[in-house]
């Protein structure tokens, strides 16, 4: 295999400038929308005390798993010897920092008082998961960079796979993590499991690879460099696995509580009569997350077509937040049942599910962290050298391109 | 000095000294049953504040208890989403028999609070004597504790606030519940609660030291049929119910 060479995309023309210029714009609205919540309070949202978690964190949490997915790709090359990857390793890594970085973003300016975020690294519960995760966040920053900088650096090269293994490692940590932060919550009943870890790692690995296969496409096609299918018809096929295993992992998780005497009533609220959390669940995750791109991604025509398989990766990624929304909102909505056996009501809306509209504050402030991380990953592509100047099949692997 | 004069002195002596006696005394016998701590012990793990809510005693029309903490505490807000609630009435219907109960619900001060678990900073706290309280300095406000709350018994303040009570400090941006009035308790006084509910004649809810055997509400709910809400997680409530 000839050696790949590395190179910074150019970053001069008026469309680079322009997409840059867009994503300030939006990152700009992420901040101004910040700014607002911290001064009026979390009043301009749609957030209440039933549903405490609203829209941010859906965008927070999806870009959060994401992040760990997205540097799987890199991890398969180096922890799994699959030399067809190694070359997305850099682009991987690069990726899966800048979605943390968006997903922290609009995590911390969430906060009632975000202002103290740095209590959050001086006060530590260590009882707490969500004080685990700035430990897994932090540690994930670290060694992904130091994995980074294995594969960049020639000299650190022999430290690469060592490297690349304690990045993988920390990143299955990181997501078991991120699915605590609801699996460890007993009192609400959608969430009390503990298969919520493994479903949010089979989740990140979908939703990762799905961001992983657009950027790429996106970075290739807009700089005119060449991209072979054999790199791209493995990543379809990748992607097709994990989206597969991520509903596998829904289908046990709801047929599990179903079995469950005490959670049949979320599941009904979810499955069956939940309006907007039912439509999402069965439109959004599963029909058009799961069963749409796995038909696209297993169809023996449409698989070759790279606009299917970009409209596959648009259709998890949007499958995806509908997930998170379901997941997060969904399990609010639903009323906690304090004395079981009776009928409830009070002026806290005790016994019936709770209401919750996303405002435009959050929606803006959950795109914000998006233009982050999409501009994190075109600044970091334009100063270092992040993509092989070619990925055709040739340069990915020789021998494969000469069978084909 | 007539004799007349002399006895209307009497008179008016005596029934002042009545009068005194019977201001002070409730609060003679508060002192004896919560005792007033001085400022500058801590509080003691020998206590175990609690509540016994009598569900029986408890009218669904009457709202004594929510207005009194409201006011105690300068909680000026209404009964909208975002208004924060530190107690509420709740209405009661059983599915199977359809008997109705109305009963107040606040935060069950736990002995094993799932609230101080998920706490990242650790400013949701549980103090020695078991009221578990936010530290207003360092919450912030990332409300997971609500998310674990089994009781719904959090509120998070959405909008600038003025005007507060000196002794319960409240903040935007962060989450606040029911104090167990520990302001008042430090003095040896009733929480604002079960001071209106007594006030009112209903006597439904009864505050004192769950670990001392002597105390009546201790010796209740070793001999009466008292329950606690979500029983099933073991939190092991300070704020126990009976008649339902």
């Amino acid at each position: 295999m000839k050696s790949l060479v590395y190179r910074e995309i150019p970053g001069r023309s008026a469309g680079f400038y322009a997409l840059l210029g867009g994503l300030g714009l939006f990152i700009l609205a992420g901040l101004t929308a910040a700014y607002m919540m911290d001064k009026y309070g979390h009043i301009i949202t749609g957030m209440n005390d039933q549903v405490v978690w609203g829209l941010p964190h859906v965008f927070a949490v999806f870009l959060i798993v994401a992040a760990s997915g997205a540097l799987n790709v890199a991890s398969v090359g180096t922890v799994f010897s699959k030399t067809i990857y190694q070359p997305l390793g850099r682009l991987s890594a690069l990726l899966a920092m800048a979605l943390l970085a968006g997903g922290l973003t609009v995590l911390m300016l969430d906060l009632g008082r975000p202002d103290r975020v740095i209590i959050a690294m001086t006060h530590y519960n260590f009882r707490s998961v969500f004080a685990w995760n700035v430990f897994l966040y932090s540690g994930f920053f670290a060694f992904t960079a130091i994995y980074l900088w294995t594969m960049m650096e020639r000299r650190m090269g022999a430290y690469k796979k060592s490297a690349g293994v304690v990045a993988f490692v920390w990143r299955l940590i990181l997501t078991t993590g991120t699915g605590s932060i609801f699996g460890f919550l007993v009192a609400r009943e959608l969430y009390d499991s503990a298969l919520l870890a493994p479903m949010f790692i089979a989740f990140s690995f979908s939703y990762g690879l799905a961001i992983f296969v657009l950027v790429l496409m996106a970075a290739y096609g807009w700089t005119g460099r060449p991209l072979g299918d054999l790199i791209l018809q493995r990543l379809r096929k990748l992607l097709g696995v994990l989206v597969a295993a991520s509903l596998y992992f829904v289908i046990v998780y709801h047929l599990t509580n179903t079995y469950f005497a005490a959670h049949r009533g979320v599941e009904a609220f979810i499955l069956l009569h939940g309006g907007i959390y039912t439509a999402l669940f069965w439109v959004g995750q599963v029909f058009v997350g799961s069963l749409l791109p796995l038909a696209i991604i297993f169809h023996p025509r449409l698989s070759k077509s790279r606009s299917m398989i970009a409209f596959a990766s648009i259709l998890v990624i949007a499958g995806g937040l509908a997930q998170m929304y379901v997941t997060i909102i969904g399990g609010q909505a639903y009323h906690l049942v304090l004395f079981p056996g009776y009928q409830e009501a009070s002026s806290f809306f005790d016994g019936v599910n709770h209401h919750y509209t996303p405002s435009v504050a959050e929606f803006f402030l959950g795109l914000g962290g998006v233009a982050i991380t999409c501009a994190i990953t075109v600044v970091g592509m334009k100063v270092l050298r992040f993509l092989p100047e070619s990925l055709d099949d040739q340069a990915v692997d020789p021998h494969a391109a000469a069978k084909s | 000095m007539s004799d007349t004069d002399k006895s209307r002195r009497k008179f008016i002596g005596t029934s002042a000294a009545a009068v005194a006696g019977l201001s002070i005394a409730p609060g003679v016998s508060l002192l004896q049953t919560a005792q007033a701590r001085p400022a500058d012990q801590a509080a003691s793990s020998k206590n175990r504040w609690g509540l016994l809510i009598d569900s029986n005693k408890c009218s669904s029309g009457c709202d004594k208890c929510v207005t009194a903490c409201f006011t105690a505490n300068w909680v000026k807000e209404a009964h909208g989403p975002t208004d924060s609630q530190w107690i509420r009435k709740v209405d009661l219907k059983s599915l199977s028999n359809g008997k109705s109960h109305s009963l107040p619900v606040m935060c069950q001060h736990c002995e094993n609070p799932p609230c101080v678990d998920v706490c990242p900073t650790g400013a949701s706290f549980k103090r020695a004597d078991g009221i578990v309280l936010v530290d207003r300095h360092i919450c912030i406000g990332c409300r997971y504790c609500m998310m674990a709350c089994p009781y719904k018994a959090r509120s998070f303040v959405h909008h600038p606030l003025t005007d507060q009570n000196p002794e319960v400090p409240r903040g935007q941006g962060t989450v606040e519940a029911c104090t167990l009035c520990d302001y008042r308790i430090d003095r040896g006084e009733l929480p604002a609660c079960v001071d209106a509910c007594n006030q009112e004649g209903n006597g439904a809810m009864l505050f004192g030291d769950l670990n001392d055997p002597s105390s009546e509400i201790a010796k209740r709910v070793a001999t009466e049929n008292t329950t606690q809400i979500r029983a099933d997680l073991q939190l092991n409530p300070g704020v126990r119910y009976e008649g339902v």
